[in-house]
């Protein structure tokens, strides 16, 4: 093919891509009528122009712009007419759209309360250093108990009402056997939060669950002291709950830490005066932690003379709880579409 | 476990205040679950000493009494048979309120005005006696608040005791406790009433047989009894308590039945040591013997319950049959009674771990047994027989017959721990000076002798939980006081531990699934049976709750079915969870999962658009491959028997999207969902590729399809054979029906050709196409429909 009929082609292309553009921004019938002229008018339209220089070309051109030429009128007409049909009828000017009318919106979708939690905590702990580990949820009673330091046959057991599988084999009561499992993967120095999901022999009540979150973390090495645990545990009682929350740490118990504490907020909902969601006291307890139990480390083979660790539990779904004022666990469950909907902002 | 501020404030002998003692409490570990100001709606009622009685002039049963409540007398028309001039009695003057409400006020009984009124003790909330009102035996004078002439005025606290700490289950645990932080020494209150003689110690027996007033006393099961001290009192009179006894137990919740058995009560709360009081007249023999209890063997015990024993079950016999549960509860026949003058009184260690295993094979828990399985003070017995044995003659009269017996035969050594200066600051972070941790522990009932760098700290019997070098340190931070730890951050070294790369995908997938409007929903793993392999829990809350999961979509398709229940008929839903496979032997096998469900309208209904779409299949499928794309490398989509299908790298099948099938209301939506294993990431991070600089040009194609021929296949023909230069193609259009055959469709495509780096030709463009046509026709016979 000759020169002149490439650029020919390529000038057409252009042309119609150029009036197609027009055609779609055009605003009313008068401005489709200019553009209807413009292009295809019989006297001056553009297409009409190349096309009336056709014969003048050699007999190749002639049929390779011939058929581009009308294919860009066929569409330019087709577009034309579309746009024309899509208007008010006849006479009446269009009129502005009344922008206090709703917006063409699209479904977004809210992530779980507990998640949000749970990513909160672990990025807090993530700016001390934390990462994040997992595992089973289903697991032995050596790393769910034994382990953990829970003398066989003790009462403590009873703190735990447990899901039995058989044979050795348990569902989890809490993220703690995560300990054991990280610290026979790895050799201090360890940081980790580790979310999963836990079990208890609790039937579904207002305030229970037979399964639910926890967040546990862990923090091994050499030199780690109490004063590390609440150093850390009220760094991220400030971020998480405010800057001037108040915070305190009483004694508290489990097999797997001691000296064992329960961190206690100021009451969220009095502020510390006293009422019936903090039983008068002006304090919530919001999670338990420790030092980690010279026993832990025997188990997993860490020498407990020159490690030390803190570790703490504390429960997403609660937290969700008390933060976002949800009255009942189960609601947490349900996937309610008009619960959910709540969290797409904010969130 | 209920205490008593007066209680506890009589052990240290100071006055503690209600608020100041729960924080203290709290700070020490003892959770204050409730605090109970007891009696304190009584702070109207007074003294009133009755100085005249005279019958209502218009009423048999009413008489017209004048009362000196302080003041002026006052005229008070009384109902109370028991009514006697020159006693006292609890006075509720006008405008006094009582404790359940009632406004006293001036009122005309029967023509006579009453100014006042005089209580009972029921009204008063103090017993349930309604025979009368309570005769109070004060010297108090009239007009005296009641509550200053009574020692009822109280607050109970409501303790949560951890399991590690039996010592907290008494009175005098908690005041020792208390006093290491007040630094106040915990000293057991005089016993009113109690002889001026102490009674005689029990003397320690040989071997596992002795001697209690005449009674033979034999331990022949020394594992399950490892101390057992017992006295007889001759001459007692069974009757009720004192006042003080009765309202130290009300104080705690505690009912009065009578003075024996207020008296054993009063010991098990006072220092944590059961008592038991056996009827002497009703022990074969008399004699006791301490022993497993024979196979067949039952017993009748004081809940009036009869029990079968079993040689498992450690119990209390006399010279024939079994009498009581050791450590758990006595037996009815032995019990004390109205008729009862002689008792013999039981004050023993029994073994924890056995005590365990006796009330549970009994499938009960008692005041005692919760005692004895956590551990009690087996240093003390004799001490606290003795303490009983005091109260006892105090409360009920008598005599001890004899000496007191301890049979003891295999003493428990004293345990001592070494404790090193060091190690506290090594856990603690901070150094704790010598002196503090000797006066600390000291405080706590430990004998502490200096030992080198170290101390020797022998531990107090009371305290089991007290083995380690670790438990002690736990002890000097409890009684310095957790607040009193700094909590400055110190420098610190990163971990090794790398972040879970499943932690990474499941917060990549949530953007992605929330970015396509659906929300993230958690649903419980426990189900009930949906597959052979899933794994069974062998203690389940219910039939519908005893198997793990296999599938996260039958949970959400229930979630699904509750919107609708509720009317909702827009619902689309997420989960990112773990699944379950049974394995023989091992734990079983977990995957993590996402799966989604989607019904109702494709978006928010908008004015513009009269009929909203409803969400269909090709939604899932949406949702599908977005969670694939982010979830799974290597994964291909095809369709399957129903649905479409996701086969992993290995050709695996992992994943699913299809219509659901579900409890559906006749207005709601069709339900589709996708469910996929979740792998260790998708698609990698991108390279981006140069944008192109040359125009692109476009040719749409409508071809024919016969029914069975997939787009996806004539797609891959299309793009062999037009070559390089095809850019893009993708379907835009289908139709069904006239004129085509029946069973095929039209589908158009629009193909997008560009040369990079240069602008195409027509000519090119033509023949790519030509030859995209021509091999589809070749392969398939698939033709351009006739416009």
């Amino acid at each position: 093919m000759s020169g002149p009929s490439a650029e020919q082609l390529a000038a057409l292309a252009a042309l119609r891509a150029e009036a197609e553009a027009r055609v779609r921004a055009a605003r009313g019938r008068d401005a489709l009528q200019q553009l209807r002229t413009d292009y295809l008018g019989r006297k001056a339209g553009r297409l009409t122009a190349i096309l009336k220089g056709l014969p003048a070309l050699d007999p190749d051109a002639r049929r390779a712009v011939g058929e581009a030429a009308n294919a860009a009128k066929a569409a330019i007409e087709t577009l034309l007419e579309a746009a024309e049909r899509a208007l008010a009828p006849a006479g009446s000017e269009a009129p502005r759209p009344d922008l206090t009318m709703p917006a063409r919106r699209q479904w977004r979708g809210a992530l779980h309360p507990v998640t949000l939690v749970v990513d909160e905590v672990c990025a807090i702990f993530g700016e001390l250093g934390f990462t994040r580990y997992v595992g089973p949820e289903a697991e032995t009673e050596r790393n769910n108990f034994t382990a953990l330091n829970f003398p066989p046959e003790h009462p403590s057991l009873e703190m735990h009402d447990t899901f039995y599988l058989g044979e050795g084999m348990l569902l989890r009561t809490h993220t703690s056997p995560l300990q054991i499992r990280v610290m026979e993967a790895y050799r201090p120095p360890i940081r980790v939060t580790m979310p999963g999901m836990c079990y208890r022999r609790d039937p579904f009540d207002p305030s229970h669950a037979p399964a639910f979150s926890q967040v546990e973390a862990l923090a091994v090495d050499e030199g780690i002291t109490f004063v590390d645990l609440k150093a850390s545990l009220t760094y991220f009682a400030r971020r998480f709950f405010g800057p001037s929350v108040r915070v305190r740490f009483r004694p508290s118990f489990f097999p797997f830490t001691e000296p064992s504490a329960d961190m206690e907020v100021e009451c969220l909902i009095c502020h510390g005066t006293g009422c019936p969601a903090c039983k008068g006291s002006g304090w919530m307890e919001i999670l338990g932690a420790g030092m980690v139990d010279p026993n832990v480390f025997e188990a997993v083979g860490v020498d407990p003379e020159r490690y030390t660790g803190w570790a703490f539990g504390m429960g997403p779904h609660r937290m969700a709880m008390l933060r976002y004022g949800v009255p009942d666990i189960r609601v947490l469950f349900e996937g309610d579409m008009r619960f959910h909907d709540q969290f797409v902002d904010g969130g | 476990m209920n205490a008593s501020l007066r209680w506890l404030s009589d052990l240290l002998g100071v006055e503690l205040d209600a608020a100041l003692t729960r924080d203290r409490l709290t700070m020490l570990g003892a959770g204050v679950e409730a605090l109970e100001p007891l009696h304190g709606g009584l702070g109207d009622i007074v003294i009133g000493e009755v100085l005249e009685v005279r019958r209502h002039p218009n009423a048999d049963r009413l008489t017209l009494c004048l009362v000196d409540a302080g003041g002026q007398a006052k005229r008070v028309v009384c109902g109370a048979a028991n009514v006697a001039a020159g006693r006292r009695y609890p006075f509720a003057p006008v405008g006094a309120r009582l404790p359940e409400g009632l406004m006293i006020e001036r009122r005309t009984i029967r023509g006579e005005v009453s100014e006042g009124m005089l209580c009972s003790a029921r009204e008063l909330g103090l017993g349930d006696d309604q025979e009368g009102i309570l005769e109070l035996d004060t010297a108090a004078a009239p007009g005296t608040r009641l509550l200053d002439a009574l020692p009822i005025a109280d607050t109970r606290f409501v303790l949560e005791i951890t399991p590690n700490r039996p010592d907290l289950l008494s009175h005098q645990g908690i005041a020792r406790d208390l006093g290491a932080v007040l630094m106040r020494a915990v000293k057991l209150p005089v016993i009113p009433g109690a002889p001026a003689q102490r009674p005689p110690r029990a003397a320690r027996a040989r071997g596992a047989r002795g001697d209690a007033g005449g009674v033979p006393i034999a331990v022949e099961d020394v594992s399950g009894c490892r101390r057992y001290t017992a006295a007889v009192l001759r001459g007692v009179g069974v009757g009720p308590s004192p006042a003080w006894l009765r309202n130290r137990l009300a104080a705690i919740g505690a009912r009065s039945v009578n003075n024996v058995v207020d008296a054993t009560n009063y010991i098990l709360f006072e220092v944590g040591q059961p008592i038991h009081a056996f009827d002497l007249a009703k022990l074969r023999g008399p004699a006791i013997v301490v022993r497993r209890a024979r196979a067949g063997e039952a017993l009748t015990t004081l809940d009036g319950v009869r029990r079968r024993l079993d040689p498992s079950m450690t119990v209390i016999a006399d010279a024939e049959v079994a009498t009581g549960v050791a450590g758990v509860m006595g037996g009815a026949e032995s019990e004390v009674s109205a008729a009862t003058t002689d008792v013999l009184l039981e004050c023993a260690y029994f073994d924890p771990r056995q005590n365990r295993a006796t009330r549970r094979a009994m499938g009960m828990s008692t005041e005692a047994s919760y005692r004895f399985e956590r551990g009690i003070d087996h240093d003390a017995t004799p001490e606290y027989l003795g303490r009983a044995i005091e109260l006892l003659l105090a409360v009920a009269g008598g005599h001890v017959d004899g000496v007191p017996v301890d049979v003891y035969p295999d003493p428990i050594p004293p345990t001592t721990v070494f404790l090193r200066d060091r190690r506290i600051a090594d856990i603690l972070g901070v150094e704790i000076p010598r002196g503090e941790t000797e006066r600390v522990l000291t405080a706590l009932g430990c004998v502490v002798a200096p030992k080198h760098e170290r101390l020797a700290v022998q531990v107090p019997a009371a305290r089991p939980d007290l083995t380690r070098e670790i438990d002690l340190i736990e002890e000097v931070a409890r009684i310095v006081g957790y607040d009193r730890f700094p909590d400055d951050m110190r420098p610190y070294r990163i971990g090794v531990v790398p972040d879970a790369p499943s932690e990474r995908v499941a917060a990549r997938l949530r953007r992605a699934l929330t970015a396509l409007g659906l929300h993230e929903a958690m649903t419980s793993p426990l189900g009930p049976r949906a597959d052979p392999r899933s794994p069974e829990v062998l203690n389940p809350l219910s039939r519908e709750e005893a198997f793990l999961r296999s599938e996260l979509l039958p949970g959400l398709v229930r979630r699904v079915e509750h919107n609708w229940r509720l009317m909702q008929r827009d619902v689309r839903l997420f989960e990112i969870g773990t699944v379950f496979e049974r394995r023989e032997g091992e734990l079983p096998a977990e995957e993590m999962r996402v799966a989604g469900v989607l019904t109702g309208a494709r978006r928010p209904p908008h004015w513009s658009e009269p009929a909203t779409p409803d969400l269909d299949l090709f939604d899932a499928v949406a949702g599908l491959e977005a969670a694939v794309a982010v979830a799974l490398a290597g994964a291909v989509l095809e369709p399957g028997s129903v649905g479409l299908v996701v086969r992993d790298a290995g050709g695996r099948a992992v994943g699913r999207a299809a219509e659901l099938a579900a409890d559906r209301p006749a207005w709601a939506a069709p339900l589709v969902g996708f469910e996929v294993a979740v792998g260790t990431g998708g698609a990698p991070a991108p390279r981006v590729r140069p944008l192109p600089k040359s125009p692109a040009v476009e040719r749409d194609i409508a071809l024919v399809l016969p029914a069975g021929l997939r787009a996806a296949d004539v797609e891959t023909v299309l793009r062999s054979a037009a070559g390089p230069l095809l850019e893009r193609l993708w379907p835009f259009d289908e139709y069904r029906g006239a004129p085509l055959p029946a069973g095929s469709r039209s589908v158009a495509w629009r193909l997008v050709f560009r040369a990079p780096e240069r602008t195409l030709r027509e000519v090119e463009v033509e023949a790519a196409l030509q030859r995209a046509l021509t091999e589809v026709e070749a392969r398939y016979g698939v033709r351009r429909r006739a416009s």
